[in-house]
């Protein structure tokens, strides 16, 4: 991959290894340790779904699953996450087939600008398998660490919510 | 935004031992604060010591003296669904629910959760005055935007708050903190860990230079059957407490046998008053008493402008959470009002 | 045609699949070969002079390729023309590190370019500046005697200062029999779309940029930076697929832009900067506005007199306003009036639109007004709406193109349950909580601005459209593909519609809610050319059963023309484009007003919203539990993607009433909470039942397509249905946003 050549190349002084599986693949990145994970992501392993709205952990926006949890990739270094499982809203569909929460999305028009969506999508799987919200108001609060500025919130809940009711357990 | 040089340790000791060697190291656990900080120039630290793979700083056990020990690095949403702390603690299980996000509150170490540094959007600006940042350069809060700043224990020098709502149910419980350094172990009771301001508004807590949280440690008292976590803030979730109350009640029928009243959002650390405790002790459960309660609580609160509404919030929150107490099924998610 | 099979229909959003997956890209998203990072400095003073830079430091670290400032940079256009872009209100347009002088907090002051994005920005910590500061205003209040009429300019024409007086208000005024006066406040507002602000620009060579931006306007930006950089403004093309949200931020080119483009002109690279959140709040945002409003009726609730002042602030260099004193007399036929509107600049930078800008600020006070009118006059609120229902405007005197508020109000009243409203204050209660029911209307602008589309029949039997619009996440795309397929006959799937590009034909900037009447006209335009191109080339095939037919006389359906009246005579567009060599049949047109027309009426949305609050009786916590909010826009082309705009828009009203302000510290000069923590917007958990109710309202005179545009008539009425509830919840009356809960607390 262009990425991992362009890494080799840019080697220095005091780049850290990182492996990670990357929606089921082995990546190998090597950073400096002040590079988040988002960044990392990002520019480095160049899985640009995993969006960046603010860099300090306020709108959820980076959200990615990690070793099963939803965590923010911000507030994260990569070189902390050595050895980890690694899922982006990029890995997120089996090949062609989007995951229920994709198609959920889509149908309750749960986005208008997408920017905000990749977050929206990996913490909903998180809350899911968390399996700690049953009502609507318990899944409004376990959501409400991402921000949706263009006001799609009813249908973001609305498609967890029915999800949730297929028995969406991914 | 410095560059800084990171390692990671496998045991205490080693961790311990990194940090003393080089001044302006700090420990890295949840880093959902420290990189927050760093990344807004607001610290600089020359290198991280990466503790989250220190073999049994993350776990939970239960103690000989029915108590309930937390790892320091336990992560706080781990330690609010496990089912010790919803039994037995669920006062501290819904003050962790009420604080950040899902996301943040997996990330979160509870040791780290102790060492959050203020929200005050003054210390946060590296580009004006604060005597917690830069110690003498000034307290622009106190005339400035303050709605979210201190009531009590302020100081001339800050009147920040302490963010967390986490260590508000441990101030009320009375939780005591594990920590290890150069010079050895030591325990840390709750009320004397966080400081107030004062004259000496950087320091945010007791710990010495190079201290390591190691645990903190739940007495057996966990108030599960009357207890009530409330916070009130500018929206319903994933926003710093304005006011926040733990009340914890052991009842005798109607008769209050043990009271712990634990407020956040209002000074530079979780506020207790054992005064106001020991007044409700042997009182009624009631809105007056409580309401008398909050009186001897508030006493020398003292509002700055923006932040007057304080007063007049923490004595209705502190009635309003007293009965929710005696009624925890009232609780609601967020820790909203009852219904 | 098949008008109506797509149009009217919930599509779901064409780019949803790109959108879900990750794979939609925003600017900072593209890559580029050897890619510099730019990291922008931005002042921490808030007025004065910089008297030295010392750059020596954030030389020195390794990866750093250069700090550029107004001391080293490129030159660069004087005139203040030649930095003016479509939207700039009269006044200098401000000219990023021209000189020394800073004229507010956060201007950035430098671009520090490096190998990396985390070289770049430690570097910008060791850039070293000394400043000179001077004094400064940023306070409204204490500086509204310094209110004074702002400067005329073409943004006039868009937002007009409010109408003549009429009658003798003072007098009217003061002899009424009920009247109302009462003094609101509005706090700083700015328009945090998640995606942070961001510009990727690919140095081509020989003077030619391709760059991706985030903006709301492709050739707006286009314009500007060719004109800056004195360069061809066909060697500047500017892109932008995927756009994170706008609100109007991107309507006006923001600094990142011109830094980038400036970096790599000089460096003559390809250079990426991306704004930090922080610094996201150092460029416009909707102004603090301070209004006086004076209404009076008859005892029977006819209104008399309607009075509203404004003050608003601007920047010391460009005369912002917008419309908030003009829209009570577009409503409320009162023979005597008295508006004015009054800029106070002071040392911030210039306010830019921002979601219903005018109208959401304007309507909360006047509904507000209304209200506390009906409550002094024991009428019901919505009576007191229509016993001054007026069909045609009163401020001109001109019919409207269409008008059903009358049933937006009646429609979103029924659907809330309003007759169950007791009229009381404090009378309802739900467990510890005041229940309060409120209601206001909502008017907006109905714009539609010139726009070209050039449209083709490709071999394959396909039509593709080309238009410089964005798609800030309003649903263009999925709206205007399913225009053009009902014109000619086509599924969506056959329906390409390019955009997002400043090589495309010309499209205004995407606000106002004023794109899918722009673009979605020259579509029709365009098509209907295009059906005539078709017959002709097809009337030209060998033995074409066409040779003789009119435009009037064939049909398109599934890919198909028909004559009408014998439909199973018919030529696949493929054969028509077969018989053209393969090559494909295309045509550009204008769409554009119909001024002329026009002039002899008045435009505008309305709406209608419902809203029930809950407020606990001892905190004040609020919470709008439902809202119902009807919309009376004319054609809705996707019902789907229109009712996210009012419901997202409704939440905006919700965040503009209870929720969203960045607080400024005068003493310091700047804005204080300036992230997404501290700066609230709705969480989830804020937001209870909301339902949109689209009114019918057929208009055949506003346009081809009989659209008004729905982008923002959904956030205009909410803050004072909000209001109005809190009232009747509690019999408090709250003059300021947004409101706090502890203003509630008993």
């Amino acid at each position: 991959m262009r990425s991992e050549t362009q890494n080799l190349n840019h080697l220095k002084q005091g780049d850290c290894t990182v492996n990670l599986t990357v929606n089921g693949e082995q990546k190998i990145l090597q950073v400096q340790p002040w590079v988040s994970l988002l960044d990392g992501l990002r520019d480095h392993l160049n899985l640009t779904g995993t969006k960046k709205g603010c860099d300090h952990g306020q709108c959820g926006a980076c959200t990615i699953i990690c070793d099963d949890k939803r965590i923010l990739s911000c507030l994260t270094l990569a070189v902390m996450k050595n050895g980890s499982e690694i899922t982006t809203v990029e890995g997120i569909a089996h090949g062609n087939e989007l995951h229920p929460i994709q198609q959920a999305f889509i149908d309750h028009d749960a986005f208008q600008c997408g920017y905000c969506t990749p977050g929206q999508l990996c913490s909903a799987i998180g809350l899911i398998k968390e399996g700690k919200a049953q009502t609507r108001e318990e899944v409004k609060e376990l959501m409400s660490g991402n921000l949706c500025r263009c006001g799609a919130n009813i249908g973001i809940i609305d498609a967890i919510m029915e999800v949730k009711a297929g028995g969406g357990h991914e | 935004m410095n560059n800084f040089e990171y390692k990671q340790a496998e045991d205490i000791a080693t961790a311990i031992n990194l940090i003393s060697e080089q001044d302006n190291t700090k420990f890295l656990a949840g880093g959902t604060n420290l990189l927050d900080l760093w990344k807004y120039n607001l610290t600089n630290p020359s290198g991280l010591v990466d503790i989250n793979r220190i073999h049994g700083l993350a776990e939970i056990k239960e103690l000989s003296n029915g108590g309930v020990r937390l790892g320091a690095n336990f992560k706080n949403a781990d330690t609010a669904y496990h089912p010790i702390i919803e039994n037995k603690y669920p006062l501290l299980s819904k003050a962790i629910l009420a604080g950040a996000s899902a996301q943040i509150r997996n990330m979160a170490s509870n040791g780290g959760n102790l060492l959050q540094r203020t929200r005050c959007y003054y210390f946060y600006d590296p580009d004006v005055p604060c005597n917690k940042r830069n110690p003498g350069s000034g307290c622009p809060a106190k005339e400035g935007y303050n709605r979210i700043h201190a009531i009590l224990g302020t100081s001339d020098h800050c009147i920040a708050v302490f963010p967390s709502d986490m260590c508000v149910a441990l101030a009320a419980l009375n939780a005591l903190v594990n920590v290890e350094g150069a010079e050895g172990k030591r325990t840390i009771a709750f009320a004397d860990f966080h400081r107030l301001p004062g004259d000496r508004p950087d320091l945010d807590n007791n710990l010495k230079p190079g201290e390591l949280i190691t645990s903190i440690d739940l007495p057996d008292k966990g108030f599960a059957q009357n207890y009530s976590y409330l916070k009130l803030r500018d929206r319903h979730s994933y926003a710093f407490a304005l006011v926040s109350v733990a009340t914890a009640l052991e009842l005798d029928g109607e008769m209050i046998k043990d009271a712990r009243i634990a407020l956040g959002g209002v000074a530079h650390k979780p506020w207790r008053s054992t005064e106001a405790e020991n007044f409700l002790r042997g009182k009624s459960a009631n809105e007056s008493n409580f309401a008398a309660a909050a009186d001897i609580i508030l006493q020398d609160a003292k509002g700055y402008g923006h932040n007057d509404f304080k007063i007049a919030l923490a004595k209705k929150a502190i009635i309003r959470n007293g009965l929710m107490a005696l009624n925890p099924q009232s609780q609601l998610p967020g820790a909203k009002p009852s219904a | 045609m098949d008008f109506n099979k797509n149009v009217g229909q919930p599509v779901s959003r064409l780019e949803g699949k790109l959108k879900v997956t990750g794979q939609a890209k925003y600017a900072a998203e593209y890559e580029a070969d050897n890619l510099l990072h730019g990291y922008v400095v931005s002042s921490p003073i808030t007025k004065g002079k910089i008297i030295n830079i010392n750059i020596a430091q954030a030389m020195a670290i390794p990866g750093v390729v250069d700090v550029l400032s107004h001391k080293n940079r490129t030159k660069l256009a004087w005139f203040d023309l030649q930095y003016t872009d479509m939207d700039a209100p009269p006044g200098t347009v401000f000219k990023p590190l021209a000189d020394e002088n800073i004229l507010y907090n956060g201007q950035p002051i430098a671009l520090v370019v490096a190998e990396s994005y985390e070289t770049a920005r430690y570097a910008a910590t060791q850039v070293i500046f000394e400043y000179e500061q001077e004094t400064f205003q940023t306070d409204l209040e204490s500086n509204i005697p310094n209110g004074r009429s702002a400067k005329k300019g073409f943004a006039t024409a868009l937002k007009p200062p409010p109408p003549p007086p009429t009658g003798d208000f003072l007098n009217s005024f003061e002899q009424a029999p009920v009247k109302v006066a009462a003094t609101f406040q509005h706090g700083t507002e700015h328009h945090n779309p998640i995606e942070l602000f961001a510009t990727t620009t690919i140095y081509e060579g020989k003077g030619k940029l391709t760059i991706y931006d985030k903006t709301q306007g492709t050739i707006n930006n286009q314009l500007y930076v060719a004109n800056i950089f004195g360069l061809h403004y066909k060697d500047v093309r500017v892109l932008a697929p995927f756009v994170g949200g706008g609100f109007g931020s991107g309507l006006r080119p923001q600094y990142q832009l011109f830094l980038c483009v400036m970096a790599a002109l000089h460096l003559k690279r390809n250079v990426r900067v991306v704004l930090e959140r922080k610094q996201m709040f150092f460029f416009s945002h909707r102004p603090p506005v301070k209004q006086n409003l004076r209404f009076a009726s008859d005892v029977e609730g006819n209104v008399t007199a309607l009075g509203h002042s404004v003050f608003s602030e601007t920047s010391n260099f460009e005369d912002y306003t917008e419309a908030i004193a003009n829209w009570s007399h577009k409503l409320y036929p009162a023979p005597n009036t008295l508006f004015n509107h009054k800029v106070v600049p002071l040392d911030v930078y210039t306010p830019l639109d921002m979601r219903a800008p005018g109208g959401s600020t304007g309507m909360h006070a006047i509904e507000c007004t209304m209200d506390e009118l009906a409550h002094k006059l024991k009428i019901d609120p919505l009576e007191l709406r229509l016993i001054n229902y007026s069909e045609i405007d009163p401020s001109s005197n001109k019919p409207y193109t269409s008008k059903a508020l009358r049933n937006c109000y009646l429609q979103a009243a029924d659907k809330f349950g309003w007759s169950n409203r007791n009229p009381e204050p404090r009378s309802t209660k739900r467990g510890n909580k005041w229940v309060g029911y409120g209601m206001a209307t909502g008017i907006w602008d109905a714009f539609q601005f010139p726009a070209r589309v050039e449209a083709m029949i490709t071999k394959d039997g396909r039509m593709v459209l080309n238009n410089a619009t964005t798609d800030i996440g309003t649903g263009t795309l999925t709206v205007m593909t399913q225009i053009a397929a009902d014109e000619l006959g086509l599924s969506l799937e056959e329906v390409d519609f390019n955009y997002g590009d400043s090589k495309k034909p010309f499209s205004m900037f995407q606000g106002g809610s004023s794109i899918t009447s722009s673009t979605g006209v020259a579509i029709v335009v365009a098509a209907k050319a295009l059906r005539k191109k078709l017959l002709k080339k097809a009337a030209k095939m060998p033995d074409s059963p066409f040779k003789n037919s009119e435009d009037a006389e064939v049909f398109f359906s599934a890919g198909n023309m028909h004559l009408k009246d014998q439909p199973n005579v018919f030529v696949s567009l493929k054969n028509i484009i077969a018989s053209n060599n393969g090559k494909p049949i295309k045509t550009t047109n204008m769409g554009k007003p119909h001024m002329l027309k026009l002039r002899k009426y008045s435009l505008a949305t309305h709406s209608a919203s419902f809203v029930e609050v809950e407020v606990d009786q001892d905190l004040g916590t609020v919470m709008v539990t439902r809202a119902v909010t009807a919309v009376a826009a004319g054609k809705i082309i996707n019902p789907k993607t229109a009712a996210g705009q009012i419901s997202g828009s409704m939440i905006w009203g919700i965040s503009k009433a209870l929720h969203e302000e960045t607080f400024m510290d005068h003493n310091l000069g700047k804005y204080m909470n300036t992230n997404l923590g501290e700066y609230h917007i709705p969480v989830h958990a804020d937001i209870g039942q909301l339902e949109v109710i689209f009114v019918e309202e057929k208009d055949e005179l506003i346009n081809e397509i009989g659209t008004k545009g729905v982008g923002e008539i959904g956030l205009v009425g909410m803050p004072a249905a909000i209001s109005n509830a809190i009232f009747n919840a509690t019999g408090k009356r709250i003059y300021k946003l947004p409101i706090h809960f502890d203003e509630l607390m008993q």
